[in-house]
């Protein structure tokens, strides 16, 4: 088995603001995104030779022919993928095999969700037609907050924290996480909030209230990516990443049945993890990452993330939230774009949109200069799951520095 | 001698106190309280419920047979005896059937379990009575009214209340209907119905049935009986020559109501018991006529009585509603507001592919590696036997709550729906929607038991599943 680590790299990326872009449909939010990356690559869409686009929803889009129309590509193959919120990595994944297959020289990878169009503030329904009791991710039977609220139950119980000290722990990751959103000019929340704010909300999903819940917004973000060996035709050395490791791991969903699933840990980010750090031959993922950005649908979801990822040991996220090892200025920043939290999570794109902070912060070319993170940037790491706690596809990609010589 | 031979009741957790009706309208509506089926109950849940209380302990393959009796059915064409039979997990192979139309359903398939039993075309039959019976507002009825169900065992082995005789009275007098799409009952004047309709006819059979068997009715120990409500209840006793401080059965109007159909065959649950051996008991029912049996109770009586929930634990369970607001809630009394999220659409071919798990909540148990897992596998999620499993009734069995959440924005009547992660007393672990439950009661660790309950209505139809509550009674 060959590892991917370095084989594949990333010279052009785009990425929409997110969110409620009721002007803006579908094929501007491709287009706003992929015209980036052209630019930002210095090619046009005659130059990619194939192209993979990630999309959930199918009310939104057919096949790939609605990349091929956006950007007006003429006969290239187009892959649709999807793979819930994994679906971002899934793209870049599909496109990364292609090209260390060496089936294709320059690809493009997209994602996308334009979600706002529906009505409603939560995810469509994910298998319309089909109905089965209480199993099923649709809204009617039960959406992401209800599912991540129990685990955020169990934490608190595990780990003995009262409600109220587990709930102010949480508090102060999505108060982190509008921090740094309020500084990024393609947040979609861009407000400061306080910890108490957070405890006062309306209660969503006991124990998760509205500041513990990301939104759903419209996004796009586009990856145009190379063998290594070739990038130095786009751009300079330390102007582009290579990818170190790209993992998907479908859970085969003991959580919901297996009473020996704990709900505190995610087996599936777990068993990813644990794939691409072989790849990518990271030992102390603590000490060896700069960038760290997770699924933080929920404030749970980020908590126990950490956690499954191997940066904190399981139980203890509350000394590091505590101590501010998070923040931008920590010892270990999470989520420093913003997060899911203050982005809003249009499916498709946000696993692009991670990769896209990696890629923008070791250009040291972020929009907002005090956003810059003040430390050597090699490695990145881009998670997101989708599912719920039990059943999940989780994807990582690490991305980073391209080796010497290259 | 054929006779009872086990019974069974349930009454839903909610009751409203009838001040709150008062208040509402701005009138009296008497003292007390009246039972309310939760917002996912209906007759059919009901009956299940009752079913199940009644073969509590037993071997539920022995049951021939199902009448199920109610006058709020919750399908018009559709029968509910074949759902409550799955959904109880009786034999397949059995005569069902729903008495609907009439008040006097229960005695009529008692008469009809009876003469089957008596015939030996089958050896017992279940008779479930239930109702839900919606009064308009502020209507007399609103406050009368209550929610539950009744269960009785029909068969000549083990027999606790032998039936001594009994008398039918068939009457074309018209008192009260509702005719296909009315969603209220229509009553004629109280006056005549009562002077002319139950004063007379329920008295005629009951007169009947002491001249048939040359009965003093001086001799009765107990006598349940129908009325529509308590003054009538009273009228009655006088009529059928019973003194109403000694030989009556009190009928629950001040903590159930009129429980229609259910009622007389829940009142006779209450006598039967506090019955001893050799007790006698009269059972009357009225609608379109009237039927009175006489029961004799034998020494068999207190194995029933101590393994069974029947009428006094569930009423001793309860939960008050608030208000009348959450009345008009659960019962949907108005129209709502539409939801903004497309509903699901419930497919028949799924309920009918999964149908050990819909009705009967089976799971599977790997004979490979003994691992309980429900819903069905092809493949073991321990060991990857494959097709290797038998089923597993997961229907009777507790289990401990592992984790939950209270979501207050998901599609359902009653907010918060509680998630509920169940680990299951004996293996397996069953992700599920708690009810009937008092939500700041609600915690990691705590026991539930399942309950057969409506989940959405999908496709214009009531979708059945089952669901957790903590530990009844």
């Amino acid at each position: 088995m060959e590892s991917i680590k370095d084989k594949v790299a990333i010279v052009g990326m785009g990425c929409t603001p997110f969110g409620e872009h009721y002007s803006k449909d579908s094929v501007d939010l491709i287009v706003d995104a992929c015209y980036e990356a052209f630019e930002d690559a210095g090619v046009t869409q005659k130059d990619i030779q194939a192209a993979w686009l990630g999309y959930v929803n199918s009310d939104i889009a057919m096949t790939g022919i609605i990349l091929a129309g956006a950007l007006q590509l003429e006969y290239i193959p187009v892959t649709h993928v999807e793979n819930a919120c994994g679906t971002g990595a899934e793209a870049v994944r599909g496109a990364a095999m292609a090209l260390m297959a060496k089936a294709y020289d320059l690809v493009i990878a997209v994602g996308f969700e334009k979600m706002k169009d529906a009505g409603f503030g939560g995810i469509p329904q994910a298998f319309p037609g089909k109905w089965h009791p209480v199993y099923g991710a649709a809204p009617e039977v039960g959406g992401g907050v209800g599912r991540y609220a129990l685990a955020a139950t169990k934490y608190f119980s595990t780990y003995g924290l009262t409600p109220q000290e587990g709930k102010t722990m949480l508090a102060k990751v999505s108060v982190k996480a509008h921090r740094n959103g309020a500084r990024n000019p393609k947040a979609a929340l861009r407000n400061v909030i306080t910890v108490e704010q957070v405890l006062n909300a309306p209660m969503i999903a006991w124990p998760l209230g509205l500041f513990d819940c990301c939104g759903i917004n419209d996004g796009a973000s586009a990856a145009i990516m190379c063998r290594t060996e070739d990038a130095k035709h786009f751009r300079p050395k330390g102007d582009y990443i290579t990818i170190k490791a790209s993992g998907i791991a479908c859970g085969p969903g003991w959580g919901k049945e297996r009473p020996d699933y704990d709900f505190v840990h995610w087996e599936e980010t777990e068993r990813c993890a644990k794939q691409v750090y072989a790849m990518a031959g990271i030992k102390d993922p603590r000490k060896e990452l700069q960038v760290i950005e997770v699924h933080d649908c929920f404030s749970i979801a980020e908590v126990i993330a950490v956690e499954s990822l191997g940066l904190v040991p399981k139980g203890q996220s509350k000394k590091d939230i505590d101590a501010g090892a998070w923040e931008q200025e920590g010892e270990m920043p999470v989520n420093i774009s913003g997060g899911l939290k203050s982005f809003g999570h249009p499916a498709g794109a946000s696993g692009g949109r991670e990769i896209y902070e990696f890629y923008k912060q070791f250009q040291h070319k972020v929009e907002e200069p005090s956003r810059q993170l003040k430390r050597d940037i090699k490695l990145g790491l881009a998670h997101n799951q989708g599912g719920h706690p039990g059943n999940f596809v989780c994807g990582i990609t690490i991305v980073g520095e391209p080796p010497a010589g290259k | 001698m054929v006779g009872i031979t086990s019974y069974g009741a349930y009454v839903p957790i909610y009751r409203l106190s009838r001040k709150d009706i008062g208040f509402m309208w701005g009138k009296g509506a008497g003292s007390g309280e009246r039972s309310v089926a939760n917002a996912d109950e209906d007759t059919l849940t009901m009956g299940v419920e009752a079913a199940i209380d009644c073969l509590r302990g037993m071997d539920r393959r022995i049951v021939d047979g199902l009448y199920f009796a109610t006058v709020s059915p919750p399908y018009i064409e559709k029968q509910s005896a074949s759902i409550i039979r799955a959904a109880a997990d009786l034999r397949e192979d059995i005569f069902t059937a729903d008495m609907a139309h009439s008040l006097r359903g229960a005695s009529s398939a008692l008469k009809a379990a009876e003469d089957a039993v008596k015939a030996g075309s089958a050896k017992n039959v279940m008779i479930v009575a239930s109702d839900s019976r919606l009064a308009a507002p502020n209507s007399t009825f609103e406050a009368e009214f209550g929610d539950g169900a009744a269960a009785l065992l029909i068969g000549n082995t083990d027999v606790i209340a032998t039936i001594e005789g009994s008398y039918h009275l068939s009457s074309e007098f018209i008192d009260i209907w509702r005719k296909p799409g009315d969603t209220y009952m229509q009553v004629w004047e109280d006056r005549f119905i009562r002077e002319e309709g139950y004063l007379k006819i329920l008295p005629q059979a009951v007169k009947a049935l002491y001249k048939k068997l040359n009965l003093d009715p001086k001799t009765i120990t107990k006598a349940a009986f129908y009325a529509p409500e308590a003054r009538a209840h009273g009228a009655l006793s006088k009529a059928m020559k019973l003194d109403p401080k000694t030989q009556v059965q009190e009928p629950m109007f001040g903590v159930l109501g009129n429980t229609g159909t259910a009622l007389a065959p829940m009142i006779l649950i209450a006598a039967l018991e506090q019955a001893k051996p050799g007790d006698t008991i009269l059972f009357a029912t009225y609608g379109d006529g009237a039927d009175a049996y006489l029961f004799k109770v034998t020494e068999n009586i207190a194995k029933v009585q101590d393994n069974r929930r029947g009428i006094k634990k569930h009423l001793d369970s309860k939960m008050m509603l608030p208000n009348y607001g959450k009345y008009v809630q659960i019962r949907e009394l108005m129209e709502w507001e539409k939801g903004t999220i497309p509903s699901r659409k419930s497919s028949l071919p799924v309920i009918w592919r999964e149908r050990e798990l819909v009705w009967k909540l089976y799971g599977q148990k790997c004979k490979a590696c003994g691992n309980i897992q429900l819903p069905r596998h092809r493949v073991c999620m321990y060991c990857r036997a494959k097709d290797n499993f038998e089923p597993v009734r997961i229907s009777d069995k507790t289990g401990t709550l592992f984790t939950y959440s209270m979501d207050e924005r998901a599609q359902e009547i009653v907010l918060p729906k509680v998630f509920s992660v169940v680990d299951l007393d004996g293996g397996g672990r069953f992700y599920s929607v708690m009810t009937d439950r008092d939500t700041s009661k609600v915690q990691v660790g705590m026991k539930v038991e399942m309950t057969f309950r409506i989940q959405l209505e999908g496709m214009e139809l009531h979708n059945y599943f089952w669901r957790v509550r903590p530990i009844r009674c």
